[in-house]
């Protein structure tokens, strides 16, 4: 064989695509999101790792980011969003509020996000430094990049 | 001026409500009248109309003092455009059921600001058109500005509701 060829497992390349083609849906509801945007914008640019194609729809991504305060009013709301998101989907707790409360410990503000949806990665800090957020989407990637993407096959089976 | 002013709304309310008038004292500058729960209507009525035109409901809000009879306290305040002069009108409820008359038919604003009381302490308006709570959820559980609502109480989930 003249040119040569590749070999991989369907997994790696399936994962492959899909660490790199990001499509995030912001649910911003308090000062998380000024870093969110930051991390955004040009000077960090988190577009450079390919996961910065943001829908204002959930029904087109597959990266929920939770910036902010959940309140026990607004829970059902970030609910249906999630389950209005298309498979396979991920969530991201970004910033302290949503990953525990934060500080809000009180009767008006869920304590962690995860009490409604389940959570793939947490990112801490009030509100995290954007390196902080770059780094934690990178860990991201490298969750998709060795989760199994056969589950749709098994899927079809049963 | 405008302590002769504040004098005439004072002597006012005297005149006209006497023993129902509880108290007048004074603190920062502004008027605070206590007065009976069951003539606050009246009462604003009263400083609503001329010549005293307290034409704006500044605030309305509720105090918990856990431990006294008379546990719940209503705060309003008033302000008149016209004779730029502010006036506090303040009274007692009990415990058990607190209740007073709303104050919606004079000033619109009134509406969500005791919506809001009723949310936060449960104290209950007669005359509201629309008592339910403002800020939390149908489903809630107590009144979270009470003094013996527990700090870190935590609320039932309830089920998604279904769009309609």
């Amino acid at each position: 064989m003249k040119d040569g060829f590749i070999t991989t497992k369907l997994n790696a390349v399936l994962g492959w695509g899909r660490k790199f083609s990001l499509f995030h849906y912001p649910f911003i509801t308090a000062c998380c999101g000024m870093e969110y945007m930051s991390t955004a914008c040009a000077h960090y640019d988190f577009d450079r790792f390919g996961m910065g194609w943001t829908r204002f729809t959930p029904r087109q991504s597959d990266m929920l980011l939770v910036c902010g305060t959940i309140t026990q009013k607004e829970a059902p709301v970030l609910r249906t969003v999630y389950e209005q998101m298309t498979e396979p989907k991920w969530v991201v707790a970004f910033g302290a509020c949503a990953v525990s409360g934060g500080i809000y410990d009180n009767y008006a503000v869920v304590q962690g996000i995860d009490e409604i949806i389940p959570v793939d990665v947490y990112i801490p800090g009030c509100p995290p430094r954007p390196e902080t957020v770059l780094d934690t989407l990178i860990k991201l990637q490298e969750k998709i990049q060795k989760e199994g993407h056969e589950w749709r096959f098994n899927k079809k089976k049963t | 001026m405008a302590i002769q002013q504040k004098k005439d709304v004072i002597d006012g309310l005297k005149a006209k409500f006497g023993t129902q008038i509880l108290n007048v004292s004074e603190q920062f500058g502004d008027e605070i009248v206590s007065i009976a729960p069951e003539a606050l209507f009246d009462v604003a009525g009263f400083l609503y109309a001329k010549p005293y035109e307290c034409t704006m409901l500044l605030d309305l809000t509720c105090v918990d003092y856990l431990g006294d009879k008379l546990r719940f306290e209503m705060v309003y305040h008033f302000f008149s455009m016209v004779r730029n002069h502010r006036l506090r009108v303040k009274a007692r409820l009990p415990e058990k059921s607190p209740k007073i008359q709303s104050l919606t038919p004079l000033w619109k604003n009134a509406n969500w600001l005791e919506r809001e009381v009723y949310d936060m302490f449960g104290v209950t308006f007669d005359g509201h058109p629309y008592m339910r709570r403002l800020f939390m959820y149908e489903e809630f559980e107590g009144h979270p500005l009470r003094k013996d609502y527990p700090l870190r109480k935590r609320q039932p989930k309830i089920r998604m509701r279904k769009s309609e």
